[in-house]
């Protein structure tokens, strides 16, 4: 099943290491605030992402499994 | 239209209807024991959620009837944060009983053990006509009921905010997942569902899924209300077929009061059409979002010719972002901005590359909040640029508006 990234929007702080530390799937807005590109994180990207992960200072990404379902995107 | 519909019955400004008068014209609901057989009924009659997200009633009694043993809970919404709507208040005052039907009618199909009706503390009319309603079912009230107040604001009738009011008093959404058909009152599963939703559900549980199907113009079948705003002579809320047209439900409401530009459907998270481009479009979710716009909570507000698009666009963007429940980076910075830059451009202060990175903004701050508050902003936003893009060039390149700056009715 395909890794995907997502993010705590309300603990999001704008620390900025995501985009650091993963730049081909995260770049930051204006503000300082994660933009994600969509879709599943490429098998050579994932202990990149990883690591995003495990070093976002408030815990607010996250990398999760997801089933291709798209019947769950729409609420 | 001949068949009952939600409007239908006495004069709307007589107050709320009487339970008798209502069981006189519509019957009674089918039994409780019978009432699981309704989701199947729902699905038939392709019912969708009238809140504005237009999600389908059947999936979401479905995910919250799986999920439950018995202890879920029923949010009936009446909250209506948006501006331009009046159809929720006005259903709620005039046709009460419809209402609680349709939460009783919910709470056991889904195995519900409590009904919490959440109603905007301004409506305060919707509040007495349900409160008396309430009086009247005694014994037919066979679980806790509590009747809400919920606060003023744009963001609190949203579905996770509601959530969260209920339990902790703090009318502001709360990341997802879960969600609150998976945990919501008291951690229970919670169907939100509009009154205007659950009204409905008490027609297609009398009637069937077919009967409600044979109203409907086009794509999408059964009957909705419209809250029409803007430049006609008598605004107000009526109860269309959908798939009626944007011209036709305008004659409803009186025509059109002199020229008109644009029109804003959906609300203020809806989305601007030019009147030439709107005026034969059938009001149908489906059909609108195929074209990028949306049905929303159903508002058609006209924007006079006379009236700047621009400066209406930047009242509702101002109003949107100041609404923001100043959690999330991207819409407490991003709305902020380009709400301020609208404004400059709109009072011929632009500065230098404002209108460009408007429109960069609104092009990135989908789906980067934890509710869709920064979506349905930017989709205004966006659609406000297109139609209006004219007056947009002239406001940010001359510095002038040509329009003569007349503030419009629509913000």
């Amino acid at each position: 099943m395909p890794h995907t990234l997502s993010i705590d929007r309300i603990r999001c702080d704008a620390h900025g290491m995501c985009a650091e530390l993963l730049p081909e799937r995260i770049e930051l807005d204006d503000w300082g605030y994660p933009i994600i590109r969509q879709g599943p994180i490429p098998d050579h990207l994932l202990g990149h992402a990883r690591r995003a992960v495990a070093e976002c200072p408030v815990l607010a990404l996250r990398l999760q499994q997801v089933a291709a379902n798209p019947s769950m995107r729409r609420r | 239209m001949t068949m009952p519909c939600l409007l239908s019955g006495p004069p709307l400004d007589a107050g709320g209807e009487r339970l008798h008068s209502q069981l006189t014209r519509l019957g009674p609901l089918p039994p409780p024991q019978r009432r699981g057989e309704v989701i199947d009924e729902l699905e038939v009659a392709g019912l969708l959620g009238r809140g504005g997200a237009g999600f389908p009633v059947a999936t979401k009694w479905r995910a919250v009837a799986g999920r439950g043993a018995g202890d879920a809970v029923v949010l009936v919404n009446g909250a209506e944060g948006e501006p331009l709507s009046h159809k929720d208040r006005l259903l709620m005052t005039s046709r009460p009983h419809l209402v609680i039907d349709g939460a009783l009618l919910a709470a056991d199909a889904v195995g519900a053990e409590e009904i919490v009706f959440y109603v905007g503390s301004d409506h305060r009319a919707a509040q007495q006509a349900l409160s008396r309603a309430l009086a009247e079912r005694g014994s037919e009230i066979t679980r806790p009921l509590r009747l809400v107040p919920s606060p003023t604001g744009y963001v609190a009738g949203e579905e996770s905010a509601a959530v969260h009011y209920v339990n902790d008093s703090v009318a502001l959404p709360v990341t997802t997942p879960p969600r609150p058909f998976e945990r919501g009152v008291r951690g229970r599963p919670t169907l939100v569902q509009n009154v205007e939703s659950l009204a409905a559900a008490a027609l297609v549980a009398r009637f069937g899924g077919a009967w409600y199907r044979s109203a409907g113009r086009e794509v999408t079948k059964g009957t909705s209300l419209v809250t029409v705003a803007g430049s006609v002579p008598r605004p107000g809320v009526v109860e269309i077929e959908l798939g009626t047209t944007v011209g036709e439900v305008t004659s409803a409401a009186g025509g059109r009061r002199g020229e008109v530009s644009a029109v804003l459907l959906g609300g203020y998270f809806g989305a601007w059409a030019g009147v030439d481009d709107a005026w034969d479009q059938p009001l149908d979710p489906a059909m609108l979002r195929a074209r990028q716009l949306t049905f929303g909570c159903g508002v058609v507000s006209l924007l006079p010719a006379g009236a700047c698009g621009v400066e209406t666009a930047a009242w509702i963007m101002e109003y949107l972002a100041s609404s923001s429940a100043q959690q999330c980076g991207p819409c407490v910075f991003g709305l902020r901005a380009i709400a301020d830059a609208t404004m400059r451009v709109a009072t011929n202060r632009a500065a230098e590359h404002d209108l460009e990175r408007i429109t960069r903004w609104s092009g990135q701050l989908a789906g980067r909040g934890a509710c869709r508050h920064p979506d349905g902003a930017v989709a205004m936003m966006r659609s406000a640029l297109g139609v209006f893009a004219d007056d947009f060039a002239v406001h940010q390149d001359n510095r002038r508006c040509l329009h003569g700056s007349m503030r419009s009715a629509v913000a």
